[in-house]
């Protein structure tokens, strides 16, 4: 039973909890991810998140360009900048990706999000669900004597807003389609 | 464009992608290009004994010739037991192609006799796969799968082709016609060139990190660093994979870095000033504790593959790029300006490095009444040291460890060992698929007992196809590996560890028509390695080792390079609560 001869000022973490070389601030990034629009490629992206356990906000997949079967994924996540240069570079080694771009760094862009609310209720609160939809340039889709569905356009951070105010009038059911964006500007 | 049928398709675009053999296994779904295989001879077939055989062989051949691996299963089953070859593969950036049989498109969704989500199942563990609907695009998918594989970091693909699609009639696509915008950049960027070029002439306490990338990046690879290592006269350390870049006999060699790397290599990486990373990915078997990984050097890193950068590891000076071109142009950068290095600081460091040497860490107790693993190892190597054709796999354990101590590489390509997934059974089916490829070559095969059971069913192979690979077996009856971890950290209690039911492995051999060979005096151990040598065919050589022996030097879980173990009378409660989490 000889003791252990550790140097001096040797400290005995764990290999894997420290790394102070990184930075710890969490950051909140979306990503632009151009694919080619073929059987399992939204499964690719999704299992690299899961896989390696990076954060998913919000994701929105849809094929925009038809003729060269190309679909743009949005992705909003979180995490470190380490994490963050992390998953561009993963995704940029998905065979099927073709161009990874994180619109939080490539300078100024525009986020948008759709979002639909029913909302129920009578007299007063009717009124009043009419009138702050009015504020945030809501419209109705759809109403009945004790319901409306109102469709919301705007930022993630608007739409929150929005539905905190719903919520004691009478939001029952909410359905978001997730962040589409797009850089600012000619580029 | 030619007609012809899906199986047809599938050979021929394997001919005109230069392969020669393919490692398989039949069954409902392949059916067809079974067919296809019985009525040509540029192909060669070989009927392994277990799908992750077929995968394993086919990392063998491709691991030893730099091409790419091919092997072919059937659905379901067949499919998911290529699965454990495909993530070893990944891990260790192999090429391969793996063709699976998939029930008919129209069948696929029903819950099929031997049907599987064969791409669902295999996309986490292949670089990329595919499913063809359409017998027009076999072709192209097949020779886009072989781009795949070999571009860029190399590694496993898989081409799940249903039963209708090997069937029906289409067009064949040439590999010339094929197209893909995967297209990954080799060159490396200039400035990270120049910059690591300025630091190497100013560096005090250099040291080259190389690893598996060298060795895939091809041979020429190998040879511009032996070229850059001589002229700057760094000292040079390398990984498990990449073993074999720098000669073992080189006098810049320090061995191999990391958990059981040698004392002198983990001292050197520790206390360097410049760390020059060529193809290695900073594996936690390399660094140990990140936040006291080589604490005061600036480090470079060039990698093919931009995610390998900045994951674990913090880099200075990041290249992306292939090995070979980026050797290139550093050696042309640094003898533009004026071939300079620091030759008094240098002197200074190996003298250090000499200190570091005479601990002499792979020194080991000798007994003559029980074979020493190490000294099994020693006089195999001694004994077959001198044979340039010798290919050298492993299983997974301490024999592994100990095989990369004390056996020297001179050349890349000869050693063949499973690094990233550490899979057991790895090795014996490697070593068929590197005496394939290499007919005439001496093929070892330095395996456990435990490791080799494995994929034991796999000498059914070897004697079929009479290939004389030689399973060299250091059998302590244990888990060895297992059983020291916990010895060091679970109290001595022995868990599951041991096998009360070996089988009597000279009569296994001879039950397949092999050779066996039993030695368990260290008296014999020469005399009984030359028969094994000698014997024209497949041998199996139970060599009855020491059974409790512990593989130093080692790097505790959660420890820092500098906090090595060099043998037993330092081990007792080493590793803290923290660190036995680790693996």
């Amino acid at each position: 039973m000889s003791p252990l001869k550790i140097k001096k000022g040797s400290t005995s973490h764990s290999a894997y909890n420290l790394r102070p070389t990184f930075s710890d601030t969490q950051e909140r990034h979306t990503l632009a991810v151009l694919v080619e629009n073929e059987p399992g490629v939204l499964a690719r992206v999704i299992g690299l998140f899961s896989g390696r356990g990076y954060n998913i906000e919000s994701l929105t997949v849809a094929e925009v360009d038809h003729t060269g079967h190309t679909s743009r994924i949005t992705i909003v996540t979180t995490g470190t900048p380490q994490v963050i240069n992390q998953i561009t570079a993963q995704l940029g080694r998905i065979v099927s990706v073709h161009e990874v771009h994180d619109l939080t760094v490539e300078g100024r862009s525009v986020e948008r999000e759709l979002a639909l609310f029913k909302v129920t209720g009578r007299g007063e609160d009717r009124v009043e669900a009419l009138r702050l939809a009015d504020v945030f340039r809501a419209n109705v889709v759809d109403s009945t004597l004790e319901s409306f569905v109102f469709e919301i356009t705007g930022t993630p951070e608007k739409i929150d807003a929005f539905a905190d105010l719903m919520r004691p009038i009478g939001l029952v059911e909410m359905a978001r389609t997730g962040v589409a964006a797009l850089s600012r500007g000619a580029a | 464009m030619a007609q012809m049928t899906g199986a047809k398709m599938v050979v021929q675009a394997l001919k005109d992608q230069g392969v020669d053999v393919v490692f398989g296994y039949p069954g409902g779904a392949v059916l067809p290009i079974y067919d296809e295989i019985f009525q040509q001879n540029g192909i060669r077939h070989i009927l392994v004994r277990h799908e992750q055989g077929a995968v394993h062989a086919a990392e063998g051949y491709a691991r030893s010739t730099g091409k790419v691996g091919v092997a072919l299963v059937t659905s379901g089953p067949g499919a998911t037991n290529a699965v454990t070859g495909l993530t070893d593969a990944l891990m260790d950036s192999i090429p391969i192609v793996v063709f699976t049989g998939q029930v008919p498109t129209f069948m696929i969704g029903s819950d099929a006799f031997q049907e599987a989500d064969t791409v669902g199942i295999t996309r986490p563990c292949t670089k990329h796969n595919w499913l063809v609907k359409e017998t027009d695009a076999l072709a192209h998918t097949i020779h886009e799968a072989f781009h795949v594989a070999r571009s860029g970091r190399p590694g496993p693909v898989l081409v799940d082709i249903p039963k209708d699609v090997q069937f029906a009639t289409g067009a064949y696509t040439t590999p010339r016609q094929m197209k893909s915008h995967y297209q990954p950049a080799v060159k490396g960027a200039i400035e990270g060139i120049t910059d690591l070029v300025a630091a190497m002439e100013k560096a005090k306490k250099p040291v080259f990190y190389t690893g598996g990338g060298v060795i895939n990046s091809g041979p020429a690879a190998s040879q511009l660093l032996r070229e850059l290592v001589e002229a700057t006269g760094f000292p040079i350390t390398s990984t498990l994979m990449g073993l074999g870049a720098y000669p073992a006999s080189g006098d810049k060699w320090l061995g191999m870095l990391g958990m059981h790397g040698l004392y002198e290599a983990n001292m050197a990486m520790h206390d360097c000033d410049l760390m020059i990373n060529i193809g290695a990915r900073f594996d936690d078997r390399i660094t140990g504790r990140i936040d006291a990984f080589s604490p005061k050097s600036k480090k470079a890193h060039i990698d093919i593959d931009p995610s390998s950068i900045n994951k674990v590891i913090q880099t200075d000076i990041p290249i992306v790029g292939d090995v070979g071109h980026v050797l290139e142009d550093i050696l042309k950068v640094w003898k533009a300006r004026g071939r300079k290095t620091d030759k008094e600081a240098l002197a200074s460091w190996w003298a250090r490095i000499d200190g570091w040497r005479k601990v002499d860490c792979l020194s080991y107790t000798p007994s003559e009444k029980t074979i020493k693993p190490q000294y099994a190892l020693e006089r195999l190597e001694a004994l077959t040291r001198d044979r340039t054709d010798r290919f050298i796999c492993t299983e997974v354990g301490q024999h592994q460890m100990w095989a990369a101590q004390f056996m020297g590489f001179e050349e890349p390509n000869h050693w063949m060992t499973s690094g990233g997934l550490g899979t057991m059974g790895y090795g014996f089916p490697a070593s068929i698929g590197v005496q394939l490829a290499h007919p005439e070559a001496l093929v070892i095969n330095v395996a456990g007992e435990a490791s080799w059971l494995m994929n034991m069913q796999e000498m059914g192979t070897a004697v079929q196809y009479r290939l004389p690979v030689k399973q060299f077996i250091l059998n302590n009856e244990r888990l060895g590996m297992v059983r020291q971890w916990q010895e060091l950290l679970h109290g001595e209690r022995y868990s599951s560890s041991w096998s009360e039911a070996l089988p009597d492995f000279v009569k296994l051999a001879e039950a397949f028509g092999a050779k066996g060979i039993l030695c368990t005096d260290p008296a014999d151990l020469d005399d009984a390695i030359l028969e094994m040598l000698t014997h024209d065919g497949p041998v199996i050589f139970d060599c009855l080792v020491e059974k409790h022996e512990n593989c130093f030097p080692m790097i505790p879980s959660g420890k820092a390079h500098n906090e090595m173990l060099l043998g037993a009378a330092e081990t007792q409660g080493v590793i803290d609560a923290k660190g036995s989490v680790l693996v």
